[in-house]
């Protein structure tokens, strides 16, 4: 995504700076009342044994609201320690870096999405 | 590139040059929560997985999150996400080009910090209001 101006006079990096920006926003703004949802799901079940932890992620909307969740906020995440790893790491560790820390969000989303579905569909 | 660059340029003077302010504070404690939530989340992953795999391995992850140790690391969990989520909720209302005045911009830096200790407390003592216990 390049912004119209940049465009018109050929300026910029032509690559992503402005695509991460706004989806930044994007996930922060869908981050707000999802992570209120993901607080009081939490507080539900404070101490709570397994089998209502079940029963309440078997309701479709509970396991839709669980799974937009940790795909906004790891989104979020991932975009938010690239800016951190740009400023601070320099030379041949930045795209390690960089590299973790997408293996690092993608795996977590998955454990979570894989989570989610087997206690929503499971016995 | 870089190596290519190597005669002396002015340096911008780096951070401890300058006299610490609530505003600058308060975006470096921004950034620090943010990295915070970002390993703070394997817990919430782990608590889920846990209840994916078995009632006895869950039971176990509600014990740890029930001690007194896992309590405090999930009181500073949950500041740590208020703070930062107030944080972008100023972000947010700065990319719409608004609150910029000075004074304004101090006042609303107070009243992140405020507020993310005062909903904090306010999240924990209702927890345990509710359920007569933490």
């Amino acid at each position: 995504m390049k912004t119209p101006l940049g465009t018109v006079f050929g300026l910029g990096s032509a690559r992503t700076g402005t695509e991460h920006w706004w989806l930044q926003r994007v996930t922060a703004i869908a981050n707000i009342p999802l992570v209120l949802f993901l607080i009081a799901f939490i507080l539900w079940h404070l101490g709570a044994d397994r089998a209502t932890l079940m029963a309440s992620v078997k309701h479709p909307l509970i396991a839709i609201a669980l799974a937009l969740s940790f795909l906004s906020i790891l989104w979020h995440m991932r975009l938010g320690m690239q800016v951190v790893i740009e400023d601070y790491v320099h030379g041949r560790w930045r795209i390690v870096c960089l590299l973790v820390n997408a293996f690092f969000t993608i795996a977590l989303g998955v454990a979570a999405l894989y989570a989610i579905l087997s206690l929503s569909f499971g016995a | 590139m870089a190596e290519t660059h190597t005669d002396q340029r002015p340096l911008s003077p780096h951070l401890q040059i300058y006299r610490p302010m609530l505003t600058m504070m308060m975006s470096i404690v921004h950034r620090i929560t943010g990295m915070a939530l970002y390993f703070g989340i394997i817990l919430l992953v782990w608590w889920l997985m846990a209840a994916a795999i078995s009632a006895e391995y869950f039971a176990l992850t509600q014990s740890v999150f029930g001690h007194w140790l896992g309590k405090i690391v999930l009181f500073g969990f949950t500041w740590a996400l208020l703070h930062h989520m107030l944080g972008g909720l100023r972000h947010l209302l700065w990319d719409t080009g608004h609150g910029f005045k000075l004074n304004l911009v101090e006042w609303l830096a107070r009243l992140n910090l405020a507020l993310s200790i005062i909903l904090t407390l306010a999240l924990w003592i209702g927890v345990y209001w509710v359920r007569g216990t933490l």
